[in-house]
């Protein structure tokens, strides 16, 4: 499918497709308002205020630079390849959500919009949004499906905290994709005065492009960084893909050098084979589903399946518009792993790096821990340690049998 | 843009119901919901009833423009296992009853994809579907399929809303075909009631720009409502007040009480006259 390009990095068209990938499927009474999103973003770009201030708070707010981390245990432990990670869980919030949230913020106060909401899996998102909804002033209301909310417990009281309506959605899986679903009809029914701030790099264009645009500050960081570490580019990038932005947010800076191998890992769930997982690109076809063209899992009657995942921000049937065309132009390799894997390379890294890593990037790892040993001692790994795994806690005791009231 | 529909049932139809100066009555059901054999006698019973267009609901895992209502009479349309075949194979069995009433379905755009678009509109062609109305395809994104549907003289029906500003309403009546449906509320179906001015005002707005007729659903749940929509709209669309009464007429395992039929087809025949006397001197009453 490859075809000879000059570049990765010139998508997506004017209507915002990415070859036959992403577009705009809403009613049409959402239409008008993703143009106007479309056209405030585009003022916003070309305005250097803009870009000075999400960059002040980028730094002062949430963080940034992230460092860059040379794990020399997890290093030596597989015996091959050099393993840095890219240390977003160290974000105010505890991953790298922040960094997009904080960049359609901005822009919603530029449009005048003074009610936000969001939807989210993992609550990470929820939690950056109910953040920056505190910050600027603007009423918040968060989507999150009744399944998730059960399983992450610390982060919906954390929205609390700061001020969210967390809005249970009890409808079908109860997750993700049922909440994407519900915060979409909230739209509709409030298109006046609301702005929808989508948590990953899919939705309707512009969506996928703007929150890419604002992880990208990942992969733009770590081109300085690996310079200054080693004088050079890595040689494999890694991160883990639920709708696949703080995916995007490294590889994109990348992918006009050819020599960089990035690798995305999608949740394999208890096997590709089991049916029960949440791999779009590895178990799933083309479809329809929130507003873009896209790889989902599907029957073949074209009913948008449940996805499965111990990892809340995982569990999505579909993936950003931009790495289903990617993987179309094989630009980017897609993998996955499992909850085993997963749970296994999240007490590893533990253990090993006095790090508790989110569910999500132990995906990554774990896919990182079966190429290091193969490959040679030179060979530069990242690893986008794109969350903290404090959210996490009770849903690895959980899979561990182990009582948290209890004796642990 | 290639050429459109010019002759079919429903320009026919709106045609007839021009001269006799009075507004269709378009009735929502979702197929299959609650089962077959319920969905097929309020089909097969729409048109006496009163119904001058069918519009049959494709079920879809995820309707992200629809109210409770309407996603749960999906749901229960989906746990049996409705199919787009199973949809075509109803419409075609009334038509070997019926050929007048115009039926158009209306859906979301995956399970079409998955059908494939150019098969699809020969299937719904071959079946005697009329149009079709996909609410996540906006004119933007229509015309893989709409190239098919106009190939088997098939409408596709677009949706304008509240938000469809007058310097984007050109692009959607550039497409339109069959009629245009003016989505009366800002909102998803079945939750807000229309606000007849408002609406009244945007209906005479659109008739400065487009010849095409012009129906108006979401939030018209009453005969008196539909009837005030009938005075100035060429149709009348009711979705979620029908698929209500069917919801509440039936038990945990959607069997239907006695005499469900009946009443939701007595609540269409009083939709009908609603909207046959709506133009009537004492149309207020009705
Ligand atoms: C820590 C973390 N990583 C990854 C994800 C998945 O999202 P994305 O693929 O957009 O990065 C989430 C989502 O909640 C998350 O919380």
């Amino acid at each position: 499918m490859a075809d000879a390009r000059n570049t990765y990095r010139d998508g997506p068209d004017e209507a915002g497709h990415f070859g036959l990938f992403g577009g705009r499927y809403v009613a049409e009474t959402l239409m008008p308002l993703i143009l106007e999103v479309e056209r405030a973003y585009e003022a916003a770009c070309g305005d250097p205020s803009y870009a000075k201030e999400l960059a002040s708070f980028n730094a002062a707010y949430a963080g940034r630079p992230s460092p860059l981390y040379f794990a020399e245990p997890l290093t030596e432990h597989f015996g091959g390849a050099k393993i840095y990670f890219k240390r977003d869980e160290l974000n105010h919030t505890g991953s790298h959500k922040i960094n997009n949230c904080l960049g359609q913020i901005l822009l919603a106060k530029r449009m005048g919009k003074t009610r936000i909401i969001a939807e989210t899996g993992a609550g990470q998102h929820g939690v950056a949004t109910a953040t920056v909804c505190a910050r600027f002033g603007l009423d918040c209301v968060v989507y999150m499906g009744a399944k998730d909310i059960e399983r992450q417990k610390p982060n919906v009281f954390r929205m609390k905290l700061l001020g969210a309506d967390v809005r249970a959605v009890d409808k079908g899986s109860a997750t993700l994709k049922e909440a994407m679903n519900e915060a979409l009809r909230d739209w509709v029914a409030n298109v006046d005065d609301t702005y929808y701030l989508i948590g990953t790099a899919a939705g309707p264009h512009p969506y996928p492009t703007m929150v890419r645009d604002f992880q990208s500050v990942i992969g733009e960081e770590l081109r300085g960084q690996m310079d200054t570490a080693e004088g050079r580019l890595p040689d494999t990038l890694v991160a883990c893909i639920g709708g696949g932005s703080n995916a995007i947010g490294l590889f994109h800076p990348f992918l006009d050098d050819a020599d960089v191998r990035l690798i995305g890992v999608e949740a394999a769930g208890k096997g590709i084979e089991s049916g029960e997982h949440a791999a779009s690109i590895s178990g799933g076809d083309p479809g329809v589903l929130h507003g873009n063209r896209t790889f989902l899992l599907q029957e073949n009657g074209g009913q948008i399946k449940d996805a499965h995942s111990i990892s809340a921000g995982l569990d999505y049937p579909g993936i950003g518009p931009e790495h289903s065309w990617l993987h179309m132009q094989g630009r980017v390799d897609y993998v996955s792993a499992t909850d085993q894997e997963a749970l296994d390379a999240f007490q590893l890294c533990s253990r090993l790096e006095g790090i508790i890593p989110a569910l999500e990037p132990s995906h990554a790892l774990s896919y990182v821990g079966k190429i290091a040993p193969e490959l040679p001692a030179d060979h530069l790994i990242v690893m986008n340690l794109c969350g903290r795994g404090d959210k996490d806690v009770f849903t690895v005791a959980d899979a561990l049998g182990i009582e948290m009231g209890g004796e642990l | 843009m290639s050429a459109s529909v010019t002759e079919s049932r429903l320009t026919r139809l709106f045609e007839k119901l021009k001269e006799q100066d009075r507004a269709a009555l378009v009735t929502f059901i979702t197929a299959n919901d609650p089962n077959p054999e319920l969905f097929r006698q309020l089909l097969e019973g729409m048109p006496t009833a009163g119904a001058d267009i069918i519009e049959l609901g494709m079920p879809f895992s995820d309707p992200m423009a629809d109210g409770p209502s309407i996603q749960l009479s999906s749901q229960r349309a989906l746990k049996a296992g409705v199919t787009i075949d199973d949809v075509l194979g109803a419409v075609k069995r009334m038509r070997e009853l019926e050929m007048d009433t115009p039926i158009i379905l209306m859906g979301y755009y995956n399970p079409i994809y998955r059908y494939g678009p150019a098969e699809f509109a020969q299937a719904a062609a071959n079946a005697g579907v009329d149009g079709v109305i996909i609410v996540d395809l906006p004119p933007e994104e229509a015309e893989e399929l709409n190239q098919n549907l106009r190939e088997h003289n098939l409408h596709m029906i677009f949706l304008a809303a509240p938000t469809t500003d007058i310097t984007r309403l050109p692009r959607v009546l550039d497409h339109a075909s069959g009629f245009v449906y003016y989505v009366a509320v800002k909102g998803v179906t079945g939750t807000k009631s229309a606000d007849m001015t408002e609406v009244g005002a945007r209906i005479a707005e659109m008739r400065e720009q487009t010849d095409l007729p012009l129906g108006v659903g979401f939030g018209i749940r009453t005969a008196a409502q539909a009837a005030e929509v009938a005075r100035f709209a060429d149709a009348v669309v009711v979705g979620s007040a029908i698929v209500d009464i069917i919801a509440d007429g039936i038990d945990d395992d959607y069997r239907p009480e006695a005499g469900l039929s009946a009443r939701v087809l007595g609540f269409v025949k009083d939709l009908s006259d609603g909207v046959r006397t709506a133009r009537s001197v004492d149309g207020a009453e009705a």
